[in-house]
C-alpha cells in the first residue's frame, strides 16, 4: 500500500470506488465543514476538499480536510499550483500528511482572473505535472524536489490527478494523461462529464494504451438542479462540453431537481459500463446534500467493506 | 523589441504639476518602432501637455529631444547642458531608458511617460504581442520555437491545461493557447515526442527571483 487510504484499498480490491466533493466555506466556520461532511459520511470512500476553487478565497483545503478527518471522513485534499511555490507546497504536503491526510489531488488550478482576487500574482513555480512528480519523489524516494533527503516520516500519500477529456487538442488529452501517470498519479478524476459519447471515445484511447491498468480512472459526474446551471457552464466554463439535448431535457422537466438526479443516475449507470472506469467522482457543486440521494438511487450503497 | 504604452495624460500631468520647465525625452529605439516613444510621440505629447496646462492657466515650457537610444550613457551626454536648464525630465523611453537618465542625471527628477509592457513583435499593423519574458533559460528548442513562459497564463511546461478549448486560452478569448499552437507546430515538425516527456520543474534562479541580473561578455572585455 502506498498510503493505506480507504480509497486506495477499495480501488486495489477492484471495487467500483466513489469519491464525493466538499467545498470549504468562504469564512472560518468549522461547523459549515462538519455539516457538509455529514452528507458524505459512510456513502463515499473519500471526499475531495477543494483548494480555493475558481480562485475564490475559502478556508484552506488542508484545514478543512483536518476537520473532515475529525468527523470520520476520509479527505482527498486538493492542491493547486496557482498560489504557492515549491517550498510552501512541500511544507503543506508534510503538514497534510501529519494531520492524517492520505489522498492528495494535484491540479494546476483555475486562473485567478476567474475568482474574487483578479489582482493577485499567480505563482506556478511548478505545474501540475511537476507537482505530481514532486509528491511521488517525497513519498517513494524520500527526497524533496531539491534532492535533500527526508530522513524519516516521509508523506505517505495516494496521489491523484485530473484529466479533462473535453479540452483541446483532443489527441493530446490521452498523451497528457499518460504523462501524468508517468509522473506518478495513482488515480485520476475526470472533469465533469456531460458529453458521454466524447468521454467514451476518450476512454477507448485510454484503454488502447493500457493506461487504465496503470492508474485508476474515476469518472466525474456533476448533478445539476436547473437548465440555467447547464447554460452557465456551457457559456462560461472553458473545457466543459454540454450537449444541447441535455439542456432541452432539463428545460422541459416539471421538477428540474428530480430530473437532475435522474440524469446523474443514468450517467453513472452508463460510465459504470465503460471499460477502464474504476470509480465515480461525484461533484454536486454547491449541492452536497444530494450526494447520498444519488448514490442510493444509483445502487452504489452500501459501500464495500475493506480493511 | 521592447513594447511600451503611453500612460494616461492625467497621470503624466500629475507627475509634472509642480514644474514650469521640463525636458521631454523620446527614444529612437524600440519605442519609436512601436509608436509610443519616438520623436513623433514626443511632439504629440508635448503639445497635449502644453494645451492642458494653458487651459489650466499654468503654462509650461518643454524642450523635446530624442536620442538614438536612451538606454546608453554615451547617447545622453550631449544633452547635459539642456538637462541642467530644466526642472525635471519626462522620459517616454522604456523603463530602462528612464533609469539610465535617472542615473546619468541624478540631480534631476526623471519621471516615466510610458508603461513598459513586454518584449514582443508586431503581429499586424499597430498590434504587438508579448513573446519573451527573459526567463534566462530558454526552452524554445523543444517547444517548436514558441514560448510557454511568456505566452501561457500559467507558465506551464507540460501544457496545455484543461481550459484550452478551440485553440484559445481560457484566460482571454482573444489570445491563442500557446500550448495548442506548440502541439500543432511540433506535429508539423514530426516532433510530438517532445511532449511525451515529463518536463522537470524549472530552475527559476535564472529568472527575476534573485534580484538584478548581470551579464559579462568576457571576449569583449578590454
Ligand atoms: S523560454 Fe524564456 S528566454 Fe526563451 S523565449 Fe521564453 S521567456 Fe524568453
Ligand atoms: S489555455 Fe493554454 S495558454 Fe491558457 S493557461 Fe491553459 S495552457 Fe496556458
Amino acid at each position: 500500500m502506498k498510503s493505506g487510504s480507504k480509497l486506495e484499498k477499495v480501488l486495489t480490491a477492484g471495487e467500483f470506488a466513489v469519491t464525493a466533493e466538499l467545498g470549504p466555506p468562504p469564512n472560518s466556520n468549522a461547523e459549515a465543514v462538519i455539516k457538509k461532511a455529514k452528507h458524505s459520511l459512510g456513502v463515499a470512500e473519500a471526499v475531495n476538499i477543494t483548494d480555493n476553487q475558481t480562485a475564490i478565497v475559502r478556508m484552506s483545503s488542508i484545514a478543512a480536510a483536518a476537520i473532515a478527518i475529525q468527523q470520520g471522513l476520509e479527505p482527498v485534499a486538493q492542491m493547486v499550483c496557482r498560489d504557492r511555490n515549491r517550498i510552501a507546497m512541500q511544507s503543506d504536503v508534510l503538514g497534510a500528511a501529519a494531520l492524517g491526510v492520505k489522498n492528495l489531488l494535484c491540479l494546476s488550478g483555475d486562473h485567478q482572473c476567474f475568482g474574487n482576487h483578479p489582482e493577485a500574482k499567480n505563482v506556478y513555480c511548478v505545474d501540475s505535472m511537476q507537482l505530481i512528480a514532486m509528491v511521488k519523489q517525497m513519498r517513494d524516494e524520500k527526497k524533496f524536489i531539491s534532492g535533500d533527503p527526508i530522513k524519516e516520516y516521509e508523506p505517505r500519500l495516494f496521489i491523484g490527478a485530473v484529466a479533462n477529456p473535453f479540452a483541446d487538442p483532443f489527441e493530446f488529452r490521452v498523451m497528457r494523461l499518460a504523462k501524468k501517470i508517468e509522473a506518478g498519479a495513482d488515480f485520476i478524476q475526470t472533469q465533469c462529464i456531460f458529453d458521454l459519447d466524447r468521454f467514451e471515445e476518450w476512454m477507448k484511447l485510454v484503454v488502447e494504451q493500457g493506461l487504465h491498468k496503470k492508474a485508476y480512472i474515476m469518472a466525474g459526474i456533476t448533478p445539476v438542479r436547473s437548465s440555467r446551471a447547464l447554460k452557465y457552464m456551457k457559456a462560461e466554463v472553458a473545457g466543459i462540453t454540454i450537449p444541447d439535448a441535455l439542456i432541452e431535457r432539463m428545460d422541459g422537466a416539471d421538477d428540474p431537481k428530480e430530473e437532475g438526479v435522474k440524469i446523474a443516475c443514468e450517467m453513472i449507470e452508463r460510465v459504470k459500463g465503460i471499460e477502464g472506469v474504476s470509480g465515480l467522482h461525484l461533484m454536486p457543486i454547491g449541492w452536497e446534500s444530494i450526494t447520498p440521494v444519488i448514490l442510493e438511487k444509483a445502487g452504489l450503497l452500501p459501500r464495500p467493506e475493506v480493511d | 523589441m521592447i513594447v511600451g504604452d503611453r500612460k494616461p495624460l492625467e497621470e503624466i500631468l500629475d507627475y509634472i504639476k509642480d514644474y514650469k520647465k521640463i525636458m521631454l525625452m523620446g527614444c529612437g529605439g524600440c519605442v519609436t518602432v512601436c509608436f509610443s516613444g519616438g520623436s513623433k510621440a514626443a511632439e504629440l505629447l508635448a503639445s497635449q501637455i502644453k494645451m492642458a496646462r494653458k487651459q489650466a492657466g499654468n503654462e509650461i515650457e518643454i524642450i523635446e529631444c530624442t536620442p538614438t537610444r536612451q538606454c546608453e550613457y554615451e547617447f545622453l551626454e550631449e544633452f547635459a547642458e539642456q538637462v541642467k536648464s530644466v526642472e525635471a525630465v519626462l522620459s517616454i523611453a522604456c523603463g530602462v531608458g528612464v533609469q539610465a537618465m535617472a542615473v546619468q542625471f541624478p540631480e534631476k527628477h526623471t519621471v516615466p511617460g510610458l508603461n513598459t509592457k513586454f518584449m514582443g513583435y508586431p503581429v499586424e499593423h499597430a498590434v504587438w504581442e508579448e513573446k519573451c519574458a527573459g526567463c534566462g533559460d530558454c526552452v524554445l528548442e523543444w517547444t517548436g520555437g514558441l514560448c510557454p513562459i511568456s505566452r501561457c497564463a500559467k507558465k506551464l511546461l507540460n501544457g496545455p491545461c484543461g481550459g484550452s478549448v478551440d485553440k484559445v486560452c481560457e484566460v482571454n478569448k482573444d489570445v491563442e493557447c500557446v500550448w495548442h499552437t506548440i502541439y500543432d507546430r511540433l506535429k508539423v515538425l514530426g516532433k510530438l515526442e517532445n511532449l511525451t516527456k515529463v518536463r522537470k520543474a524549472k530552475d527559476w534562479r535564472t529568472s527575476t527571483n534573485a534580484g538584478q541580473r548581470r551579464i559579462t561578455f568576457e571576449e569583449a572585455m578590454l
